[in-house]
């Protein structure tokens, strides 16, 4: 079993059409280069810095070094310079740039030493060189942040979401049974609000038509109605939401018999417009209600219900910690 | 109730709490009559094990009197008595369904947590972190049993709490060690660790056909019951280089098998030794492995080297050079206690094996914390503890 989970949004590739200069789509807006990626701002700004800072210290070595205080001449900040420019244009023409932005963090820290080592040389303008040291600090933290956002997710780009700005998940899950009863499970809808915590309800309506009821990462509910878009009995069930709904969203439900006929595969896939926008969205996602966990988390108890009658729970279980029993962690 | 909680780094309490109480069908609860501390509750108490909070009710070996069966448990009823393995197992995921009972799909919570750590999850444990389920432990008047339909077995009035109490974790444990290393008659096993668990692999490796144990230890009393009640020959690791030690005694060829029955709080005397203080101390390594390190270098070509030692993280300097130019074979694995209970029943049943020959120490419930710090500081020649509620 191994479930997995990825999150990307698409920042609207219409934003950044061929109206813009041709070196800035170059570098910035290649096919799956940085574009796709919530993280795209933090990343191509590092870049963007990268290369200002590079192109200043290429140009003008005095002059940066008389305003960081190092005012040295043997060449060192023309040799920083050059690695700066070629690293932002890395991060912002690489497919990979998550490892330029590496190279950037590798690289603030030879700055730092030069920096050290400038504090030591009695031509230096100390009080300079210290207000660098943390300005550099500052950008390296802000480096190893790039860094990390953009390479802990393989994002992908939400296909037909017609440019809006949306938020993919995609776990899976092998459980013991065969697609034909996990599928009978999953067509009625109304069943789902037992495994899925974060709904509250679902209702069947007329036209292959449901409402539902979902709990948003506030404590607020949010509404919506789906309409089937797809439906193979055995073997894959879709829904999109229709008008008004508070949260725009599809999904899907695929299962296939594992290998070995070890049990059923179940593939979820759910695109949806997070209510707050993109920016609630990776709020709920630093602040650990996010969706694709809590799915994955859910997913795992369905599987327990469904091959054991129960779903396991310390909830409820005595402690030695005063107040309230222990309860389920990650929730 | 009384249950013994953990607060702390080397704080536990027998503090009052709610009686627990049957939360799903398959759940029941046990009146416990024995439970001991496990030589891994010592990882617990010395911090070693992340995870815990405060207030955790700890203990995985127990046994006792079924008081309450929910609906969905149809082979107990109240009055049965019982032991209860360590490893929470539903019975019916693929993975329990091959006997892997310790690898169970279902019965962990908090999969999530152990994931980021070991990349999947096992089962859920009783009283050994939120890691692994939160499950409150035996080491209380009362337990909550889930599925309790797969894992309590049924023991007979002939056979007493002493002698099946230890089916639960470390008689199973040891015994798995012997196993895994695949022993043939005439084989000279090596074991590095005289606790309680180690005292079960020396006598499960006869079971099995060993010819010869050497049992590897620095505590004279372990070495001694090693010798006398297991029938093993002994180093001492402070007095002796084990290496050498081992080399001579098989004739330059190495024992046939290796035995890491320590865990990931071994100590080595010397730079070793010093060597894994410093890097845990820095937080650069989780877990000091000495006794792995020596088993795999110890074993001979082609052998087996069985860890039934507890580890939880990250060693560094494994010398994997030795395992694959010496063509080791490494096994390991928590426990699938379910898996081996009853026929290791039969076996103290019929008289070829009678655990309780560990024990050291009887002690009241109330007791508990005292006799972790005893056990931790090996003090009175201690060497495992039983408690009674």
């Amino acid at each position: 079993m191994a479930p997995t989970m990825e999150t990307g949004t698409s920042t609207s590739p219409r934003q950044n059409g061929p109206h813009q200069s041709s070196l800035l789509s170059a570098l910035s807006h290649r096919d799956g280069g940085l574009r796709d990626r919530q993280e795209a701002g933090l990343a191509s700004a590092l870049g963007w810095v990268g290369i200002g800072l590079g192109a200043a210290c290429v140009a003008a070595p005095a002059t940066v070094g008389r305003w960081i205080g190092t005012k040295d001449t043997d060449g060192a900040l023309q040799a920083i310079g050059l690695r700066e420019l070629v690293s932002g244009v890395g991060i912002l023409a690489s497919r990979r740039p998550a490892s330029w932005l590496w190279g950037r963090v590798a690289g603030d820290v030879i700055d730092l030493a030069y920096l050290a080592n400038a504090l030591h040389r009695p031509e230096s303008d100390k009080p300079r060189v210290i207000a660098t040291v943390l300005a550099v600090l500052g950008v390296t933290a802000l480096d190893v942040l790039g860094a990390e956002q953009i390479s802990e997710r393989p994002a992908r780009r939400v296909e037909n979401w017609g440019g809006e700005k949306g938020i993919r998940i995609h776990p899976t899950i092998t459980v013991n049974a065969s697609p034909d009863e996990l599928y009978r499970f999953w067509r009625n809808f109304e069943n789902l609000p037992h495994v899925m915590r974060y709904l509250r309800s679902v209702t069947a309506l007329e036209n292959g038509r449901s409402h539902w009821v979902a709990a948003s990462p506030a404590g607020m509910t949010v509404e919506w109605t789906s309409e089937l878009t797809e439906d193979i009995p055995g073997r894959r069930i879709a829904w999109r939401s229709v008008e008004d709904a508070d949260v725009v969203n599809s999904g899907s439900v695929s299962f296939r018999t594992a290998t070995g006929g070890r049990g059923t595969v179940i593939e979820v896939e759910m695109l949806y417009e997070p209510p707050g926008g993109t920016l609630g969205g990776v709020l709920a996602f630093i602040f650990g209600k996010e969706p694709g966990q809590q799915i994955r988390e859910d997913l795992r108890a369905y599987k327990a219900f469904v091959e054991t009658g129960e779903v396991p729970t310390i909830c409820g279980q005595p402690s030695g910690r005063a107040g309230q029993s222990t309860c389920r962690t990650g929730e | 109730m009384k249950a013994n909680c953990w607060f702390g780094v080397g704080d536990m309490r027998v503090v009052d709490v709610p009686d627990p109480t049957i939360i799903n069908p398959r759940d029941a609860i046990i009146k416990v009559t024995a439970t001991a501390i496990c030589g891994s509750d010592l990882h617990l108490y010395d911090g070693f094990i992340p995870t815990m909070q405060s207030g955790d009710i700890v203990g995985h070996e127990f046994m006792g009197e079924v008081v309450e069966v929910g609906p969905g448990v149809k082979n107990l009823k109240v009055g049965d008595r019982v032991v209860n393995p360590f490893p929470i197992a539903c019975g019916n995921c693929l993975l329990c369904k091959e006997g892997l009972h310790s690898l169970c799909e279902n019965s962990n919570p908090n999969r999530w947590m152990a994931e980021k750590l070991w990349g999947h999850s096992p089962c859920g444990i009783f009283g050994y972190s939120h890691m692994v389920g939160g499950y409150a432990g035996g080491q209380a008047e009362y337990v909550r049993i889930p599925y309790a339909d797969v894992g309590p077995i049924k023991v007979p009035d002939t056979v007493t709490d002493e002698q099946v109490l230890f089916l639960s974790d470390i008689f199973p444990t040891g015994y798995m060690a012997a196993e895994q290393c695949n022993i043939r008659r005439g084989d000279t096993i090596a074991i590095w660790g005289c606790g309680p668990v180690g005292q079960m692999a020396i006598k499960s490796c006869f079971l099995f056909g060993a010819e010869r144990v050497i049992a590897i230890d620095r505590f004279p009393a372990r070495l001694r019951m090693a010798r006398e009640k297991g029938g093993a020959e002994v180093l001492n690791y402070e007095e002796v280089d084990v290496r050498e030690a081992l080399r001579e005694m098989t004739g330059g060829r190495g024992p046939d098998h290796c035995i890491d029955a320590v865990g990931s709080e071994g100590h080595l005397p010397g730079s070793a030794g010093l060597y894994d203080k410093l890097k845990t101390a820095l937080m650069l390594e989780t877990d000091r492995a000495p006794s792995l390190r020596q088993a795999i270098l110890a074993c001979r070509p082609g052998g087996t080297v069985a860890v039934p030692g507890v580890y939880g993280g990250f060693i560094d300097k494994f010398p994997i050079g030795a395992i694959v130019n010496k063509s080791l074979t490494i096994r390991s694995g928590q426990t699938h206690v379910q898996r081996y209970m009853r026929p290791l029943l039969q076996r103290v049943e019929k008289g070829e094996i009678d655990p309780s020959f560990v024990i050291t120490h009887r002690l009241k419930l109330a007791d508990a914390p005292g006799a972790y710090r005893m056990f931790r500081d090996k003090e009175d020649e201690c060497i495992k503890v039983v408690l009674r509620p």
